[in-house]
């Protein structure tokens, strides 16, 4: 596997998940919203409801069809570009995924068409049911593929075969009580919750400052300000959760996102800011706060956060380990009952992934010396400075969230909001935040994940499909041409129905209307 | 629990299940696509058309989505080895099929001509590629494709997308595209009237035809052609390993299937007689009497070429040792129970809320009633 063949299509794949998770989050958050809304309406009759659940379902809508579009690619790129691991998981990894199409896919997407076709058809109540249905599709589905997320960050409840050369399922219970999954899950659907939110508050913001369809954009400000605290609440408390895990799974990326470079002990400070060199293995400053990352970390006062240095110690031996699995395993692959060579390798068979991380160098593990497994255990810390910092940022907005969505909150059940325009501003500049910090949080999680896709276990550079880098070069391309295409295809709707506002809707009711216009 | 040779057999039937309803749920979308431009000659016949399954098209193409999905956890290795070697074309389906949830979308929502012709001819790709590329695709089955394992099993190729092109995978492209576009044209007999269910008529009687003609021929080629024979090593309940067995090229082995069991010609007959009758039926006009005739070709055609292959999934030319088939392809024994269960339980609850938004959507679209409408696309 080249260099360039597994960066490529590493660039690759970060760039479709990436496109792709521009409008997951908007569909998680605004699905509850939209449930919210229609609820009222159901409950009081009110009309304005049922037009707000049409308008902004109708920003829904225009998010929702590029969502399904990138989804599809994510789809198929396991098997088009990662096509060892697609062999080599596929027995775990492919079960979620095979049941979010069953439980998720097709209940979120059946459902969405009779939520926009079926208003003249369908009674009130069996309306709203149909919305509530599509909500849980969308949330499950978010559910299974974290299960799946969660198990390339954790791998438990599976085993090695050699027999089959791939690992195999022992325990579905474990992988979908996978603590990381779980911690996954909360954490980024109440994180797709803020997003909507925030979305719903800003827009809601801008009508309200330009005085337009003020008594639409009132109730709407209210639910987003609802929703969204107690969504910001949750992303921050059980993004702590995520740390937690992290903690406990994956100290690498803890140590790597804490740049701490030296076991510190118990309870170990959290530093705020840093300058951390890679080459030179330290930070060149830092400022500290005193004992709380040890708390954030293990959830206790005594347990120690291992640092960089005594990682790579560890690992070190790891590899040396894995270098025997790996040499057994070539032998028994080719005289599979010599029961003296299964000895040998189930020996070490826990450590064959730190010895695989060897072959990014060389074809034949009993050649690597020292200095090599010197290096190949250096290269299990993922680069510190950009998980260092991207996790800031991302901790950052989500305090800055907690305090905008308070104060939202605060002056809604005071009904003074409508006057706070510093208040209505702050909403509107903060619509891009919760995306800013979603993307960063992505970035975290699987940049960090590096130098594994599954980690411990399979090494990214063994993960390629056999492609031409002239293939993966197109591909990317034809990607990033489309991609930019929709894109703009999508934002120009976006803003231009935000500007119509309910108008859209065409009811005759709303600013700006000659009572009874027609949409197209 | 199943043992092993039983749900290894009970996941190729399942994996040819999902694939018919795939053709019959998503293919009658696509089929609708492929006409859009012919059958729809105004801007409101085409939002008619449109209109027929745009509360539908979303949620039949989770068919295909789940499809990639059942056969990552039932058949990894086919998932690995079929989509990154088809790299290619797979791409093609993949962008071609990104024009439908932006043109359904995004079509009617500005009033400018050009941008509504622009996404006409969006959905005509993303309906009429797909089918066609799946269609090549399976027909390079037949012929081998040039793929080998190492000791580790990790896979390399010495194929190209152009060598997929070739006589006999065109044919079997064209196979495809004549009998999804069948299923859309007996779909919108069903759901429109008029100026727009005549040329629906026609679409179906001339797409049933081609069906049947095109199907025969690539009946007879097969017959002539070289296909593969495991002559060693296969065992039923051993762990997947692709590498444990011995296979040969034989000549006219892809029927050798129908020699030994002469009771599976009925699959081609069936496929056959039902096109005939869809067509028959779309003259007359009995929209769901041709749509369910459609469907049973839809299932014919699939089923015998499945058939043929059995027990290959994915013949290697390169390396024939290196075939994948139904003993040797699959995922571990737990993981194939557990998908069983997956699948038996949640199959009939999507066919029933599936038919249940039908029901409710049900009745002819019209131009007024699509141009009155605040929900229409
Ligand atoms: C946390 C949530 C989440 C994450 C991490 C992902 N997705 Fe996603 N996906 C969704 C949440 C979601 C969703 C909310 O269900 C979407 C987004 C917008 C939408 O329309 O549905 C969706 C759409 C969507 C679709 C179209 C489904 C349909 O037609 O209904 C597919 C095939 C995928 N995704 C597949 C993937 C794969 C293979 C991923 C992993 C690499 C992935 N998604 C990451
Ligand atoms: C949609 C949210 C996601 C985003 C934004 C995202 C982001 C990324 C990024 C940035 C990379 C590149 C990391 C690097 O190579 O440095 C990556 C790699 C990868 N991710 Fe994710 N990811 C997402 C979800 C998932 C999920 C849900 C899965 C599995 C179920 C997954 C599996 C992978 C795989 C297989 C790779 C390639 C191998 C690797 O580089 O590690 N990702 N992703
Ligand atoms: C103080 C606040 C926060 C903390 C402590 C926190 C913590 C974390 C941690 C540790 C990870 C990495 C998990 C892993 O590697 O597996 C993560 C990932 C992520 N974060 Fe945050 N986060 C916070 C705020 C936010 C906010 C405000 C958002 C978005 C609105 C967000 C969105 C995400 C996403 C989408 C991921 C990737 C998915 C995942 O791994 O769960 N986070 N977060």
């Amino acid at each position: 596997m080249t260099e360039s063949l597994v960066d490529l299509s590493r660039l690759q794949f970060a760039v479709t998940a990436l496109y792709h998770f521009l409008f997951v989050p908007l569909t998680l958050g605004m699905v509850w919203i939209l449930v919210i809304m229609e609820s009222v309406f159901v409950i009081t009759g009110k009309e304005i409801y049922r037009d707000m659940t049409r308008f902004w379902g109708k920003l829904f809508g225009i998010n929702f069809a590029l969502g399904v579009t990138t989804g599809i690619t994510m789809e198929f790129q396991f098997g088009t570009n990662w096509a060892y691991y697609s062999h080599y998981v596929g027995d775990i990894f492919g079960v979620p995924l095979a049941l979010e199409g069953l439980m998720a896919f097709f209940l979120e997407s059946t459902f969405i068409g009779l939520f926009f076709f079926g208003w003249e058809r369908l009674s009130r109540t069996k309306h709203l049911m149909v919305t509530i249905l599509m909500a849980v599709g969308s949330n499950l589905s978010a559910l299974w593929i974290l299960v799946a997320n969660g198990w390339m960050q954790e791998p438990i409840g599976a085993h090695f075969n050699y027999q089959t050369m791939r690992m195999e399922l022992t325990s579905m219970w474990d992988i979908f009580f996978n603590p990381t999954a779980q911690a996954k899950f909360v954490h980024t659907v109440s994180a797709g919750y803020v997003t909507a939110a925030v979305f719903v508050l800003g827009v809601s913001s801008w009508y309200l400052l330009r005085g337009r369809d003020v008594a639409f954009a009132r109730r709407s400000f209210r639910i987003a300000a609802a929703f969204g605290f107690a969504s910001a609440l949750s992303v921050v408390v059980l993004g702590d959760e995520s740390g937690y895990t992290v903690g406990e799974a994956q100290q690498t990326k803890m140590a790597a996102i804490e740049a701490m470079w030296h076991t510190e002990p118990a309870p170990a400070s959290f530093t705020l800011v840093a300058s951390p060199d890679q080459a030179k293995r330290r930070n060149d400053y830092q400022i500290q706060i005193p004992y709380l990352m040890g708390v954030i970390g293990t959830r206790s006062l005594t347990k120690e956060i291992p640092g960089i240095h005594e990682i790579v110690a560890k690992n070190k031996h790891r590899i040396e380990n894995g270098r025997e699995a790996v040499i057994a395993l070539e032998a028994l692959r080719k005289d599979p009952q010599n029961a003296q060579l299964k000895a040998a390798f189930e020996a070490h068979e826990a450590d064959l992934g730190f010895g695989l991380l060897l072959k990014k160098y060389v074809a034949d593990v009993r050649q690597a010396d020292a200095a090599l497994i010197d290096k190949a255990a250096w290269d299990t810390i993922p680069n510190v400075a950009p998980m260092f910092w991207s996790f800031r940022v991302m901790a950052g907005l989500g305090f800055s969230l907690i305090v905008l969505f308070t104060l939202a909150l605060y002056f809604s059940l005071r009904n003074t909001f409508q006057q706070k325009r510093w208040l209505l501003r702050w909403a509107m500049l903060w619509v891009p935040a919760p995306w800013i910090a979603i993307e960063l949080g992505w970035v975290v999680a699987e940049y960090g994940r590096q130098p594994w896709t599954i980690y411990g276990v399979l090494p990214t550079h063994l993960s390629v499909s056999s492609l031409s880098v002239g293939s993966v070069v197109g591909s990317l391309t034809g990607f990033i041409v489309f991609y930019t295409g929709l894109l703009i295809a999508e934002v120009y709707l976006m803003i231009k129905y935000t500007r119509m506002g309910p108008s859209s809707l065409g009811t005759g009711r709303y600013a700006g209307e000659t009572p009874l216009t027609q949409p197209a | 629990m199943f043992d092993y040779p039983t749900i290894r057999f009970i996941w190729w039937l399942l994996v040819g299940l999902l694939l018919i309803g795939f053709a019959i749920m998503d293919g009658h979308d696509m089929g609708v696509g492929t006409l859009l431009p012919f059958v729809g000659r105004t801007d409101g016949e085409r939002r008619v058309l449109l209109n027929t399954i745009g509360p539908h098209w979303e949620g039949n193409q989770v068919w295909f989505i789940t499809g990639g999905g059942a056969l990552f956890a039932s058949w990894p290795l086919v998932y690995a080895t079929a989509f990154s070697g088809f790299y290619w074309a797979m791409l093609l389906v993949l962008w071609a099929l990104f024009f439908r949830p932006v043109g359904f979308d995004y079509r009617s929502k500005l009033q400018d001509p050009r941008w509504r012709g622009f996404w006409d001819w969006g959905l005509f790709v993303g309906g009429a590629v797909p089918p066609l590329v799946f269609g090549i695709a399976f027909g390079n089955l037949f012929l081998g494709v040039p793929f080998q394992f190492d000791d580790t099993l990790r896979v390399t190729y010495s194929g190209s997308f152009w060598a997929l092109l070739n006589p006999f995978g065109l044919l079997s492209g064209l196979v495809a595209s004549a009998m999804l576009t069948f299923q859309g044209a007996t779909y919108l007999i069903v759901r429109t009237e008029g100026a727009i269910q005549q040329r629906a008529r026609r679409a179906a009687q001339w797409s049933g035809l081609a069906t049947v003609l095109l199907f025969v021929a690539a009946g007879f080629w097969v017959r002539t052609m070289a296909g593969y024979v495991i002559v060693a090593g296969a065992s039923p309940s051993a762990p997947s390993n692709p590498l444990a067995k011995v296979v040969t090229e034989g000549q006219g082995a892809w029927l050798a299937n129908y020699a030994q069991w002469p009771w599976l010609w009925a699959v081609p007959l069936l496929a056959i007689v039902a096109a005939l009758a869809g067509v028959a039926l779309s003259r007359s006009g009995r929209g769901v009497a041709a749509f369910v005739a459609s469907s049973l070709t839809q299932a014919g055609v699939i089923v015998t070429a499945g058939a043929s292959l059995f027990p290959f999934v994915l013949p290697s030319s390169l390396h024939p040792n290196s075939s994948l088939t139904v003993w040797d392809a699959t995922s571990s024994l737990g993981t194939l129970n557990i998908m069983f269960w997956g699948a038996i339980i949640f199959t009939p609850i999507i066919v029933l809320y599936t038919g249940w938004c039908y029901r409710v959507m049900r009745g002819k679209v019209t131009v007024e009633g699509v141009e009155s409408s605040h929900s229409a696309y």
